[in-house]
């Protein structure tokens, strides 16, 4: 590529007297702002969606079946990878390139750590566990209530629909054998279950999406991207700086989801 | 560093390699080559957006009967040549969105001010080219998307470019849409963030805010409505997406039925939620529309009346309040929904205190005409035309922005009058203002004069026939959406209008032939120019034409204000801002 931008153009590098900033950083201020938008106009549906939501299609806390100390434990997760990646920071600002390289490294680590406990205790078991809403005047004996949640064992189009309850201790219970026309309506506890789920789906997804890219910038800092520290060593600080701001928003948007998806 | 820095400070385009062909003109981060790029790309679908209308008005000037000379092309779109239901809502829909999306806002913001910005302020190039490159192919990508909705089952989207659910929501073509709008929005959101920086960051030597030609604040301010407002839309996009294919109803509220069936959606969603999320960008849109437009009028009307741009820091101040206030009047597009007196009041006040900047910025360009000895060249006359067309345009947006007139005008062609007399008449006359003043810069060549009133006349008389009646349609109570009015008496009763409409645009669709060919044979044929052929003051003109990659052969020095035209006691009639005043 011909780079006009480092040849010619100014504050590249160095700061502009009056914002402070050099572009890359000016830059990244105003992708931030754009992304606070982004974020800002989901959280407002949440809001007004939540507001709007027809009595008892808004599911309790019990009822979303998310672990709050899962979901803790991976705000941790994030908060110690935004301590990692700013030591990485000052390691090249003290001009200690291998020290930074692993400061790099373990906060791609954390943020893979973050993606894989999203999938496996999350993402995955929200897909297999399902959920029955009984057709009006049906009931179940041992049962309250018009829904079931639990593990579809048996689903053969034209035959009863034979499913696994959860207990209330953990495990199952004995499995149930329900009539088809007793059934409403069956679900997953994917997006299409209620708007709860689909939000939840939604908001966490594009943050995992936003966690991945992440993840991508910051192993090509750590790998190939590395060579600019030999020929520049003060752009490849800066961008090292940006991807950092990056990495601190995705966070910041974690401490938001966190609470209006898990606690409220 | 010091030897790096002293060597940015001499321009410095001379020291690099010369870049292959590829490089140079496909996937080239000049932003003249990547302004050129986005100009013509935006042309090309502004003349696709502008056939698809022209079959549609065959349609409405003529219902049932078969589209002459190109009705056997159409396929399954004309069975037997007559256009069918479903491909009239699908053309609607992709005018809109083309014209939009693909075709003002691209050649506007991505084409002019991509190549005329950076020039105006004395920067080299913009801050991130290779970001500025990847912008236009993304913008690209999404246009390419869009193009192929045509050929795939279900076609092109067909809601609407508003694209309202619940009908957005079942229609099909809608999920290619949505991917589409994805490119374009990521697009917008790489050029404003650039834009940005570009200005403030990359200004020479003495170009202090208030030296920055008005062209240069009305891109700045486009950009901060392009970066705020297109997130939201893209949120509502993702959301209509998850709608669409993964099950969810955010915007589907329970127990609806479709075609006497109930619908098998988890409820609980809310229509108006898209609404307000498509508004609060679309909003700001129309302002992204009409102010690179307006930036474009001031720099031709200070150059052609040899005079200051009458109230310049007004205009400035104006234009950044138009920006500020364009984010809260959104719902003024949603008074028949029900939301409420006390919403619709409050939208209503703000939508009459944005008209108030419109009318100073239009006020201050009429002032600056008042005693100049006005020179007629081809970009005057078409500012000139701006001027009454964004008039009639604005005035009559004021009985929509009140509920109590907006109710009977609200979804007739009253509306649709006068938003095409803001963008069409309004700002493609301003566009086309800027190709003429520009081109001479791009190519080092002048487009002819002969073809250029050839092209203005029939082009301003015809948008008038096309646009003028339909506000009478509207008054009369046809809805804008209605593949044959004549089903209904009041339809009938206005049709004469219709037909004339559609025969306007036809023959602005033949008009527009004398710029096609103006544009191409102006390139090897139009007269040579030097540097500053309009006798110009601002800084792109000090620029050879074409540039060259870096500009400047010395980045220039901001010695004054943008607008120094007939200063008294001065040699000449203009003090360009890269030359030092005289004493």
């Amino acid at each position: 590529l011909i780079d006009v931008s480092t040849e010619v153009l100014p504050h590249t590098i160095e700061p502009h007297p009056i914002t402070g900033f050099y572009n890359g950083k000016f830059g990244m201020w105003l992708f931030l702002a754009s992304e606070v938008m982004l974020f800002g106009a989901l959280f407002s549906s949440y809001v007004l969606l939540r507001v709007g939501a027809p009595h008892g299609t808004w599911p309790t806390h019990a009822e979303t079946h998310l672990s709050v100390p899962i979901g803790t434990f991976n705000t941790l997760v994030l908060i110690v990878s935004s301590v990692t990646m700013v030591f990485a920071w000052a390691a090249l600002k003290m001009n200690d390139l291998a020290k930074a390289r692993r400061f790099l490294l373990a906060t791609a680590g954390l943020a893979t750590l973050f993606l894989v406990i999203k999938l496996t205790f999350e993402y995955s078991p929200k897909l297999q566990h399902d959920k029955i809403w009984l057709a009006e005047g049906h009931h179940i004996s041992g049962h309250e209530g018009q829904t079931l949640t639990g593990h579809i064992v048996e689903d053969i189009p034209g035959q009863d629909l034979v499913i696994e309850p959860d207990a209330h201790g953990g495990g199952h219970a004995e499995k149930l054998r329900i009539p088809r026309q007793h059934i409403a309506r069956i679900s997953t506890f994917g997006p299409e279950q209620s708007n709860y789920f689909g939000l939840y789906w939604t908001i966490t997804g594009l943050h995992g999406l936003h966690v991945l890219g992440g993840i991508i910038v910051i192993l090509w800092l750590a790998l190939p991207g590395v060579a600019l520290w030999h020929s520049r060593p003060a752009q490849f600080t800066n961008r090292v700086e940006c991807t950092g701001l990056y990495w601190h928003f995705v966070d910041l948007v974690w401490i938001f989801v966190f609470p209006i998806l898990y606690l409220l | 560093m010091a030897a790096h820095d002293a060597h940015s400070h001499h321009g410095g385009h001379h020291s690099h390699h010369e870049p292959g062909w590829i490089r140079k003109y496909i996937f080239s981060v000049d932003h003249k080559v990547i302004g050129v790029q986005y100009a013509v790309t935006g042309l090309l679908f502004l003349l696709f957006g502008f056939c698809l209308i022209m079959i549609m008005r065959w349609q409405l000037a003529y219902p049932g009967k078969p589209i002459p000379f190109i009705g056997a092309w159409l396929g399954i779109m004309a069975p037997g040549g007559i256009l069918a239901p479903e491909a009239y809502n699908a053309l609607g829909a992709m005018h809109g969105t083309i014209m939009v999306f693909l075709g003002v806002v691209p050649l506007a913001v991505g084409g002019f001010g991509n190549y005329v910005l950076p020039l105006q302020i004395g920067a080299a190039d913009m801050a991130f080219p290779r970001l500025n490159m990847a912008s236009y192919w993304v913008y690209f990508c999404g246009g390419v998307t869009m193009l192929a909705s045509f050929f795939l089952p279900g076609g092109a989207a067909k809601s609407g470019w508003t694209s309202y659910p619940p009908l957005a929501n079942i229609e099909t073509g809608q999920t290619v849409w949505l991917i589409g709008m994805i490119f374009l929005i990521t697009s917008s959101l790489l050029g404003s963030v650039n834009f940005i920086v570009t200005t403030a960051h990359l200004r020479a030597k003495g170009m202090s805010l208030f030296r920055m030609p008005f062209f240069v604040w009305a891109q700045l301010v486009t950009s901060f409505l392009l970066l705020l407002a297109f997130p939201p839309l893209e949120a509502a996009g993702v959301l209509q997406l998850m709608d669409r294919v993964a099950g969810t109803s955010f915007f589907m509220p329970s127990g609806l039925v479709v075609a006497g069936k109930p619908t098998e959606w988890a409820g609980g969603g809310n229509p108006l939620l898209w609404q307000h999320l498509f508004w609060f960008l679309a909003h700001p849109e129309v302002y992204v529309l009409i102010l690179p437009a307006m930036g474009i009028v001031g720099e031709i009307i200070a150059n052609n009346t040899r005079k200051p741009l009458w109230g310049y820091k007004t205009l400035v101040y104006s234009v950044i309040f138009l920006g500020f206030m364009s984010f809260i009047v959104w719902a003024h597009h949603m008074f028949i929904t029900g939301m409420g007196t006390k919403i619709s009041a409050f939208f209503a006040t703000t939508t009459m205190i944005i008209s108030v900047p419109s009318v100073v910025i239009l006020t201050c360009f009429l002032l600056s005409l008042w005693n100049a000895s006005i020179r007629f060249t081809p970009p005057m006359l078409f500012a000139l035309a701006f001027l009454p067309m964004f008039a009639i345009g604005g005035l009559t947006g004021l009985p929509l922005g009140l509920p109590a007139s907006d109710i009977p005008l609200h979804d007739t062609y009253y509306v649709i009058a006068h938003f095409h007399y803001v963008v069409a008449p309004g700002t493609l006359m301003a566009l086309f203002a800027g190709i003429y003043y520009w081109f001479p810069k791009v190519t080092g060549r002048r487009m002819s004069t002969v073809l250029s009133h050839l092209h203005f006349w029939p082009t301003f008389f015809f948008l008038n026939v096309v646009f003028m009646p339909m506000f009478f349609v509207g008054m009369h109570g046809v809805s804008r959406r209605l593949y044959d009015q004549t089903n209904y008496v009041l339809g009938q009763e206005v049709q004469g209008l219709t037909v004339m409409s559609s025969w306007g645009a036809w023959m602005l669709g033949i008009s527009q032939l004398f710029f096609i060919i103006n544009f191409f044979w102006s390139i090897k044929g139009g007269a040579r120019t030097q540097e500053n052929p309009w006798s110009a003051t601002t800084l792109e003109w000090a620029a050879p034409s074409p540039p060259p990659h870096g500009n400047f052969a010395q980045i220039p020095v901001c010695y004054c204000g943008p607008y120094e035209y007939s200063v008294p006691g001065k040699k000449r009639d203009y003090c360009p801002q890269f030359e030092p005043l005289e004493v």
